[in-house]
């Protein structure tokens, strides 16, 4: 299968500080990869660098066979990238249908072809939000949401971006055993809707679950890139968590 | 109500309230009237960036000033009619707005906000070394006394204000309900939110910068001839910024009755207050006021009576 992204020798410094350096991966069509690595590895810098809220330096990302190196995060947001936010980021003064009518008005209606109506952007709203479970809510503003809901609120305005791939940073973190597989599961669904997904995640268990793949990054640098079971046995990853 | 309904209300209220004034007896009516009109569209134009988009300009001066000045320096050149300078001045500053917000924008909250200020001190800086409009000394105006049909000359500005106050209300209040509104909100909310969601914030903040500049420097454009001597210690009044900030923040920031109802208010007590007891005590109520609504309705007018009904909802 053709691979939907490709990342090349990607490196990224924060003045004399090497936060990633000659990553390289690739990850096809409707693949779930997990990414992981302990704290300050670089996983965040990573997904800002492919997202563009960060440049990076060198190497170079390829997203659905065209570079996308230079383009402003918004632009990449239209191609059929998306993501969620591992700190929740809602629009606090906005309804739960309106964070999501955000993503519909301005990725949505912004490619070419058919624009939604007014009518189509409030159905296309309820239905996102009954996908992630907050249909009752859509009325109600972020702040009287719940840790999860929140991160449920997250994924449904990706979502809304009619993403090819969802990049979901940490979205499971300070949640509740049964609250991760709610979140799971709606990963899971979006996966066999055809949505590539990178799962960047601390709780092993979830990412164990969830991946076909794994991906780990220490200090930096890619050290392990396969199977799960493969990449868990590995010594390097086995030295980077626990020590020697 | 959809959007050409309004425009049609809104005109409709605005010739109501022009026929009206004319049944007043007294001049002085309209000449307080203008600055009254005047803070409208300046509260109101603030609030496109302050208040939908989340930027606190206090380079408001600057904007209206600019607006005030190339109708001086038009004067010098040929003298126009009002409504011809008012589109040359929104152009200008327009533009200025333009520049600025490409300079500026990468700067976030209050670096904004004092980049905005300085450009204010910058601009009053050209205009007080440019001879051709006055420098230092000032400029004056020789308007015309009386003008055909309306008669005096105030009760003509008097009107281009109040047509400039309807068309400032009627782009805000279209903007909010619009796409860009939701854009503008979103910036507001959270930048790197909107980004990933598709909005292309760098665009959209130039055009709010843009649009706050020309409505401010449409405000400019006729002031010469409102107070035939102009200098730029007085077109550059920090007065303009802190009543156009005080106005929406007293009125309310999220929607466009707020800068309306917070300028009618403010305005009408300053003017009020000038008559009365003295021009002097203008910043210190706005002052007061500012402290009272901060403590009482941090939300404004707006958002108080909005909370207001909400408890009467409730009790029900």
């Amino acid at each position: 299968m053709a691979a939907l992204l490709e990342v090349t020798d990607l490196g990224k410094h924060f003045g004399g500080f090497t936060a990633l350096e000659a990553i390289n991966f690739s990850v096809a069509a409707g693949e779930r990869v997990g990414l992981i690595g302990p704290n300050g590895s670089g996983k965040s810098t990573l997904v800002n660098c492919l997202c563009g809220t960060l440049r990076n330096e060198s190497g170079s990302v390829r997203f659905d066979g065209r570079a996308v190196d230079g383009l402003a995060a918004h632009q990449r947001t239209r191609l059929g990238m998306a993501r969620s936010f591992q700190l929740p980021k809602p629009f606090a003064s906005m309804t739960l249908a309106d964070n999501i009518r955000i993503p519909l008005l301005y990725t949505v209606n912004a490619r070419h072809g058919r624009h939604l109506s007014p009518a189509e952007l409030d159905e296309r709203c309820a239905e996102l939000l009954q996908l992630v479970g907050l249909a009752g809510k859509a009325r109600q503003r972020p702040r009287e949401l719940t840790q999860v809901e929140m991160r449920k609120l997250e994924l449904a305005r990706a979502m809304a971006a009619e993403p090819k791939l969802l990049i979901a940073d940490e979205a499971m973190a300070g949640l509740s055993h049964s609250e991760i597989d709610d979140i799971l599961a709606l990963l899971s669904t979006l996966n066999e809707r055809g949505i590539t997904v990178i799962l960047i995640e601390h709780i092993m268990r979830a990412v164990m679950s969830f991946s076909e793949r794994l991906v780990v990054l220490v200090a930096g640098r890619k050290i392990a890139d396969g199977l799960p079971q493969e990449v868990t046995r590995n010594p390097e990853v086995v030295k980077a968590y626990i020590g020697e | 109500m959809r959007a050409p309904t309004f425009w049609l209300v809104a005109s409709l209220v605005g010739a109501a309230f022009f026929g009206l004034s004319l049944l007043v007896p007294n001049q002085y009516y309209f000449q307080a009237g203008y600055v009254v009109l005047q803070y409208i569209v300046l509260a109101t134009a603030w609030n496109i960036l302050g208040g939908y988009t989340g930027y606190v300009n206090f380079g408001v001066a600057a904007f209206f000033a600019l607006g005030a000045y190339s109708s001086v320096a038009l004067y010098k050149l040929a003298p126009l009619p009002i409504p011809v300078l008012v589109l040359i001045g929104g152009a200008v500053s327009g533009v200025v707005g333009l520049g600025m917000g490409y300079l500026t924008l990468r700067l976030r909250g209050a670096f904004f906000s004092i980049a905005t200020l300085a450009m204010a001190v910058v601009m009053q800086t050209l205009i007080t070394n440019w001879d051709y409009v006055g420098g230092s000394r000032g400029a004056y105006i020789l308007r015309p006394a009386q003008v055909p049909i309306l008669g005096n000359y105030i009760v003509y500005l008097f009107l281009v204000m109040l047509i400039l106050s309807v068309i400032a209300i009627g782009v805000a209040r279209s903007i909010e309900r619009s796409r860009l509104g939701f854009g503008f909100a979103s910036i507001r909310d959270d930048e790197q939110a909107a980004e990933a969601a598709g909005v292309p914030t760098l665009r959209l903040k130039l055009v709010a910068t843009t649009l706050s500049g020309a409505l401010m420097g449409m405000a400019g454009a006729p002031l010469p001839y409102y107070v035939t001597y102009l200098d730029p210690s007085s077109g550059f009044s920090l007065s303009y910024a802190v009543n156009s900030i005080a106005m929406p923040l007293i009125g309310g920031m999220t929607n466009w009755i707020g800068p309306l109802v917070g300028a009618l208010f403010l305005g009408t007590i300053q003017q009020l207050a000038t008559v009365t007891i003295s021009s002097a005590l203008n910043l210190l109520i706005v002052g007061l006021l500012l402290v009272g609504f901060v403590v009482v309705a941090p939300n404004g007018i707006v958002g108080l009576v909005e909370r207001l009904i909400a408890a009467a909802r409730n009790r029900r």
